[in-house]
């Protein structure tokens, strides 16, 4: 560059060069390896596999409106909540703030140009379309109808549906957030700016380190342990089917070895975003920042010893489910931990209610009923008269949806602006965000008391306790008030991308290091690599300059007024 | 990986990824990736290990007596090269380090020979085993006391899962040491300014050997009835 060219900082935001405007070739989107341009592949990929299983969790709902399940084949049910449950679990929930949000800021938190590993980030957007493809593929030739889980023997010699089709799919996702989990360890480890000591990362970044010690060690058993199923349903031997002399309960196992630790592949990526949102909307240091940090740790670690919590009914022995029952309570704690530790910063913080703190006091909300709830099912005796009850299924849509899919859309709209450099219409967030929360309590708050009063989950036909009707109607009604308030932020963000104003560097006046440079940034994040020299979180010293400055032009002020 | 003859390469001539400020960075940077995804490799077989003991701690007597139709000695051989194939890809290292190339490129060869040589002793075992209908599915026989048709099938399908999913790795390793020699060959600047691709290939090599290691005793060492 020569010398009298002017220099990139200073460039107006429309012309100044930046990830989005680089080039506008779709070669150019396909081949990237930029890891912003990833995370739009990711948001725009995700939110299509979200579409699709929001349609058939409509489905759903419409039927049991009916106790006589008249819409749907029993046997399309089955299919219907299977699709539902594959694609929200391995096509939403695991991949969503990790491989968008994840990857979007996570290196310009710690000051980095990019990943460590640019290809492999590139190479895991394209393992999750083909497995998603597949699975799609699955859905379309005719379905799955074993759920999410793929229980054997029934998925591996009775299911009619196209299990090993929709396993291959779940394997190949697998490998695609196996590789983004690797990418974010390795950047974490190696690629933080001078100054970014561990303990000056944002919690984001440590949750999203946690996220990848259980993805690294958890999805490879979930892949072999599929890919066993497979094996039994093309070849006919006996590794988990009790006719052929096989074990059913030991893929249980290998299953929830997998999918317990998933559960929290899902909700910490989530709680590293309240962290984000709470310190800077109540412009105040998170309280015990150690403590949440080592929170997330301590889940990672304990969330792979609880998974016989889902087996209480299943015939492990009961000093197992005791052991377990034990464990599954004290897991609890580190949430807990988190959970008081955003109050504590909430309490006497100097609050600002924009949209997307709205999001984060929801999850807050929702988040607690779900963990909550989740005790009464770690306790042996009542997990007996819960286990398999729409009660469960309450349960983990309040940590899931309630918890992880606020998380999702607090940090979209927290980093719309940085990824977009636009910003939307608060108001119209702030509605968002109410219908979220009061749709989503009116649909699965029923669901509590119908698992209480025995409904099973996984019946569309329930003639026989017809007092089940109202709560099921009531549940419906909400998932239409639900899903207009996911469909909303699908009108106001799209809006804002052509009619929002410039968002500037650091619309929420927040301190991480991603808010310092331009939005939409720069291919290589920032001209300069900063150099760190504060606490994350320091925002009494941010807002305490910021007070000076503002008192200094005052004080001019007041001076120019007097010179007249 | 420090070690004293480790010629440290000139920054200003290798390959430095845009992400990464220097070439030490960019480094260890890979060495974690690489040992990360060892990790996964070892949760993977993990779970076929995790079968393998409860199979064979419900079926302990059986198992004695089923895994008599594997040849210990050809599995020795196989151990035997294997051994010998982690000394030569060290030395290749090694020679990466001193950039003697030649003599890298030696070393790989014959790694590579050997992993070949390894799938060609499996060739004969495994077809031996299709010959007895040991293989399991429709067409699996099973006519020897002291076990049960589905117990045996069983050690089958871990037998051939396991060293299965061993020999795709290995296959794997030889596409990959294959590619690495050919870039050596060729004195391209990827290789030939920098140790770090060959020392990485050489860790994934190593745990390819490992998992053989334990698998020659799981399967073919056990106790006779
Ligand atoms: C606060 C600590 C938690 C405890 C003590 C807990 C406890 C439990 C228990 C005991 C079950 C089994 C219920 C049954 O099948 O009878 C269960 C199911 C479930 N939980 Fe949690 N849970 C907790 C947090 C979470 C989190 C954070 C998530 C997800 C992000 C989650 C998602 C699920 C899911 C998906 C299921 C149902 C799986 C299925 O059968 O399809 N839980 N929970
Ligand atoms: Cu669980």
């Amino acid at each position: 560059m020569s010398a009298t060219a002017a220099r990139p900082e200073e460039l107006d935001d429309a012309t100044r060069p930046n990830y989005l405007n680089v080039s506008h070739t779709i070669k150019s989107w396909l081949l990237t390896q930029d890891h912003k341009r990833i995370a739009v592949l990711y948001l725009v990929s995700i939110s299509f596999f979200f579409l699709l299983g929001g349609l058939a969790a409509s489905m759903i709902r419409l039927e049991l409106t009916s106790p006589r399940g008249v819409m749907l084949e029993s046997e399309t049910y089955n299919k219907m909540f299977s699709a539902h449950g594959i694609i929200m679990v391995f096509l939403f929930l695991v991949p969503s703030i990790p491989a968008t949000f994840g990857n979007f800021a996570l290196p310009m938190m710690i000051g980095a140009k990019d990943l460590a590993f640019p290809r492999l980030n590139l190479l895991s957007w394209y393992l999750y379309m083909i497995g998603g493809g597949l699975i799609l593929a699955a859905l379309l030739m005719g379905g799955v109808d074993t759920g999410w889980t793929f229980y054997t023997p029934y998925s591996s010699m009775y299911s009619s549906g196209h299990v090993v089709l929709a396993i291959v799919g779940v394997f190949i996702a697998g490998f695609s957030s196996i590789f983004t989990g690797l990418n974010f360890i390795a950047t974490v480890h190696k690629m933080r700016a001078p100054g970014m000591t561990w303990f000056r990362m944002p919690l984001f970044v440590w949750a999203m380190y946690a996220t990848s010690v259980i993805i690294v060690l958890g999805t490879p058993v979930v892949a072999i342990t599929l890919a066993l199923v497979a094996v039994e349903a093309t070849m006919g031997v006996g590794i988990f089917s009790p006719a052929l002399g096989g074990d059913p309960v030991l893929f249980q196992h290998m299953f929830w070895f997998y999918s317990h630790p998933a559960v929290y592949i899902m909700i910490l990526p989530s709680m590293g975003v309240m962290s984000e949102l709470i310190a800077c909307f109540s412009r105040k240091r998170i309280f015990g920042y150690h403590f949440v940090a080592f929170s997330s740790l301590a889940i990672a670690g304990l969330g792979f010893i609880v998974w016989g919590h889902h087996m209480f009914t299943s015939g492990q022995s009961t000093f197992q489910s005791l052991v377990f029952s034990l464990i599954s309570f004290v897991v609890a704690v580190p949430s807990a931990v988190k959970t008081f530790n955003w109050m504590a910063t909430i309490y006497k913080g100097n609050v600002d209610l924009r949209s997307p703190m709205i999001f984060a006091l929801g999850f807050l909300g929702l988040f607690v009923v779900g963990g909550l709830t989740g005790l009464y099912l770690a306790s042996l005796a009542t997990d007996v008269h819960l286990q398999a009850t729409y009660f469960v299924v309450a349960h983990f849509h309040y940590i899931m949806v309630g918890g992880a899919m606020m998380g999702f859309l607090g940090a979209l709209h927290y980093w719309w602006p940085k990824m977009t450099g636009k910003m939307y219409s608060d108001n119209w967030a702030k509605i968002g965000a109410a219908l979220v929360f009061v749709g989503f309590n009116l649909t699965f708050f029923p669901q509590f008391i119908l698992g209480y009063l025995g409904m099973p989950r996984r019946y569309h036909y329930y003639d026989f306790a017809p007092q089940w009707q109202a709560y099921n109607i009531m549940s419906s009604a909400g998932a239409s008030v639900l899903a207009l308030g996911y469909i909303l932020p699908a009108f106001y963000l799209l809006h804002s991308l052509k009619y929002g104003k410039p968002a500037g560097r650091n619309p929420w006046g927040a301190v991480g290091l991603e808010w310092q440079t331009e939005s939409p940034p720069d291919t290589h994040n920032f001209h300069e690599i900063p150099i760190v020299t504060h606490e994350a979180y320091d925002y009494a010293a941010v807002d305490e300059i910021e007070h000076a400055q503002a008192q200094e032009v005052m004080k001019k002020e007041a001076h120019m007024g007097s010179d007249e | 990986m420090s070690t004293a003859t480790h010629t440290r390469p000139d920054p200003a001539e290798v390959d430095l990824h845009v992400q990464f400020e220097d070439i030490e960075q960019q480094n260890e940077t890979y060495l974690v990736g690489m040992w990360t995804f060892l990790v996964t490799e070892v949760m993977f077989f993990g779970g076929l290990f995790l079968v393998y003991i409860l199979q064979r701690w419900m079926h302990a007597p059986q198992w004695y007596v089923i895994h008599e139709q594997l040849d210990w000695r050809l599995g020795g051989l196989n151990t035997m090269i294997l051994l010998f194939s982690s000394f030569t890809m060290a030395c290749a290292v090694h020679f990466s380090q001193l950039r003697k190339f030649d003599k890298q490129l030696q070393m790989l060869g014959i790694t590579i020979l050997c992993a070949f040589g390894f799938l060609v002793v499996k060739f004969f075992e495994w077809s031996a085993k299709i010959e007895h209908h040991l293989v399991p599915g429709a067409h699996f026989e099973w006519a020897h006391a002291g076990a049960s048709k589905g117990v045996a099938e069983m050690f089958f399908v871990l037998y051939f899962s396991m060293t299965g999913l061993h020999a795709i790795h290995v296959i794997i390793g030889i596409i990959v040491i294959g590619v690495l020699a050919t870039l050596v060959a060729k004195r391209h600047t990827s290789v030939n300014r920098d140790y770090l691709p060959t020392e990485m290939i050489g860790l994934y090599w190593h745990f390819v050997d490992l998992v053989w290691i334990f698998l020659y005793p799981l399967f073919y060492l056990i106790p006779k009835s």
